[in-house]
């Protein structure tokens, strides 16, 4: 057990722990010694082994000799070559993946928003109740709620149907297998990871300020605009980054929502791996992805001036 | 709704007020309803007559319910996507509360280099994640033997940060008030993490466990990647999708999903009750 030191009477732990940058301030009322780190340890020694490890194994894998295989094994012969060929060969459903997470990270922070607005403020004492259907969903299949939209978007189904008798679909048109299911899968899927952080973020307001902005005769969307939307910020920064990094991955969507001529780089990245066995170029690939999207939330981040967060 | 409904403040006519503030509360009960499409879609299925590729209702029937296991396959699939859960759960909510209490009740260096390396699993796609995995394990030689251990390894280390991160919160957001109070009233360190810090904590952990196990339980690119042969529930239901999904498959759905709702329910009763027991 931790060695006994005289209780402190010091704040209960002032900010969250992730977002304090400097290292160990004097006076948080944290306990110094050993048994941090022996309580850290074994997690820590996990997330080396498993994460840190296995992702300088996949650069390395990036750079063997492109014409290795399973069975003769890999060269290292730094072939950088892999990454010029595997940009120039899967281009477009790279740009389609981080196409189809931005489309879907906009829908989510439309409907997110409307949603955790209500639950925030309108909610009243269904707040916790609204709050665990928003999360009920999600603890059902991932690819059985995906293949239920697949039922519901089917050619034949309720919604074509309605689309094409309203004339906003032609005659032959079809949902299934375009970009916009995909979109709506990605969307419907990935809502509760808009949800929560825009909630934790909404629900902090003071409604005070929201009343006071009406009191001094400001128009409630300027109202929106110039006070809630400004202190709901750091949530819809870490509700579109939640939403848009596993989206700009997924490729349970694209695969069974859209069509097979129009695969996304998180498809391809697996089809290199198990299908074609060419795992320098898969890991070339997993590298771009994981470098673009690093890349885009830095730019994100900074444009949207919460670098705290990180 | 109490709070939906202020004290009427004459700027506006009432009638145009309430609209306004019902307007928001009506559409995000409409976005809620949404995301219970699909979910209702399966719930139906469970009870449809048919064998495969079904693309609408035909009738009522419990056959696929009383059948379940027609597809032997599928339930085998089922009981190691449980026994995975059950271990990676157990693995990660371990090491993963160990590391909580690390972080929020102790000090060391690099304690944010720590914070920054929980976080960053969560923030990787997983398609990256399956993928430098596979790239270790198969530098490591260890391509033939992809299974049942290399994706235990695989959940375990997703499911960690997200149980640092639940447990963390709690910790961090609870009054350190009553255990002082323990120490006061001459409890020995042991005794007070016991008695009074562990009960505490509780709900934090069991949230995690239970966020773990659905995180494990619901997977499919990480561990489709590092399966080998190994097959495990999302991994049948995705081969299954190709050539027609058994109606079966939309039961486990229904039954995963009523579980969840149940043990949510009975846990938010639960804090209820005891903060109420708290507050008296």
């Amino acid at each position: 057990m931790a060695p006994p030191t005289t209780p402190t009477l010091a704040p209960p732990d002032a900010p969250p722990p992730s977002t304090d940058l400097a290292d160990a301030e004097p006076d948080t009322g944290r306990k110094r010694g050993l048994t941090g780190y022996l309580l850290l340890l074994p997690a820590a020694v996990w997330l080396a082994l498993f994460f840190v490890v296995p992702f300088y194994s996949l650069a390395a894998t990036s750079l063997y000799d492109p014409s290795g295989s399973d069975f003769r094994g890999y060269e290292m012969t730094y072939a950088f070559g892999n990454y010029v060929d595997a940009v120039q060969e899967y281009w477009t459903p790279l740009l389609r993946a981080l196409a189809y997470g931005a489309a879907a990270t906009l829908i989510c922070l439309v409907l997110g928003y409307v949603l955790a607005y209500a639950i925030a403020f309108r909610a009243g004492r269904w707040k916790n109740l609204m709050l665990v259907l928003v999360i009920a969903p999600f603890f059902t299949s991932f690819l059985l709620r995906t293949l239920s939209w697949k039922l519901i978007l089917a050619d034949d189904g309720y919604v074509v149907d309605t689309l094409q008798f309203l004339h906003l679909l032609g005659d032959d048109g079809r949902l299934l297998a375009t970009p916009v299911a995909v979109v709506a899968g990605l969307a419907y899927n990935f809502l509760p990871f808009m949800v929560l952080p825009l909630y934790a973020s909404i629900d902090k307001i003071d409604p005070r300020l929201i009343e006071a902005s009406s009191d001094l005769y400001a128009h409630p969307a300027v109202g929106f605009l110039k006070v809630t939307w400004p202190l709901s910020l750091p949530g819809v920064v870490s509700g579109t980054l939640l939403t848009f990094i596993p989206a700009a991955g997924d490729y349970i969507n694209a695969q069974l929502l859209g069509s097979p001529n129009q695969r996304v780089i998180g498809s391809v990245i697996q089809s290199q791996f198990t299908d074609a066995g060419d795992y320098p170029s898969a890991a070339a690939l997993s590298m771009v992805l994981m470098v673009l999207i690093v890349a885009l939330v830095l730019v994100y981040v900074r444009r949207a001036g919460t670098e705290e967060l990180l | 709704m109490s709070a939906a409904r202020p004290a009427a403040r004459g700027t506006r006519p009432p009638a145009g007020r309430w609209l306004r503030e019902h307007l928001v509360l009506v559409l995000g009960l409409l976005v809620l309803l949404y995301t219970f499409v699909p979910i209702a879609v399966v719930v139906l299925m469970s009870f449809n007559e048919g064998t495969r590729n079904v693309y609408a209702f035909q009738s009522f029937t419990l056959d696929n319910w009383a059948n379940v296991c027609e597809d032997q396959s599928m339930c085998d699939a089922l009981w190691v996507s449980i026994r995975i859960g059950v271990l990676a759960t157990l693995g990660a909510t371990l090491l993963g509360t160990l590391a909580a209490f690390a972080l929020v009740r102790h000090d060391f260096r690099g304690r944010s280099a720590s914070n920054l390396l929980i976080f960053l699993p969560m923030a990787a796609p997983e398609i990256v994640l399956g993928s430098s995995l596979l790239a270790l394990f198969v530098a490591a030689g260890f391509s033939g033997q992809l299974g049942f251990w290399t994706i235990l390894i695989a959940h375990v280390m997703f499911c960690l940060s997200f149980v640092v991160v639940t447990v963390r919160s709690r910790l961090a957001g609870m009054d350190d008030s009553l255990e002082q109070a323990a120490m006061d009233l001459y409890a020995t360190p042991a005794q007070t993490f016991w008695r009074v810090t562990l009960p505490l904590v509780f709900p934090g952990i069991l949230g995690a466990a239970l966020l773990s196990f659905s995180l494990s339980f619901d997977d499919f690119i990480v561990t489709n990647l590092n399966a080998g042969t190994e097959l495990t529930f999302p991994m049948y239901v995705w081969g299954a999708s190709q050539r027609g999904v058994p109606m079966q498959v939309n039961v486990i759905g229904t039954v995963m999903f009523v579980l969840s709702i149940a043990v949510v329910l009975v846990g938010e009763l639960g804090s209820r009750r005891r903060s109420r027991a708290l507050s008296r």
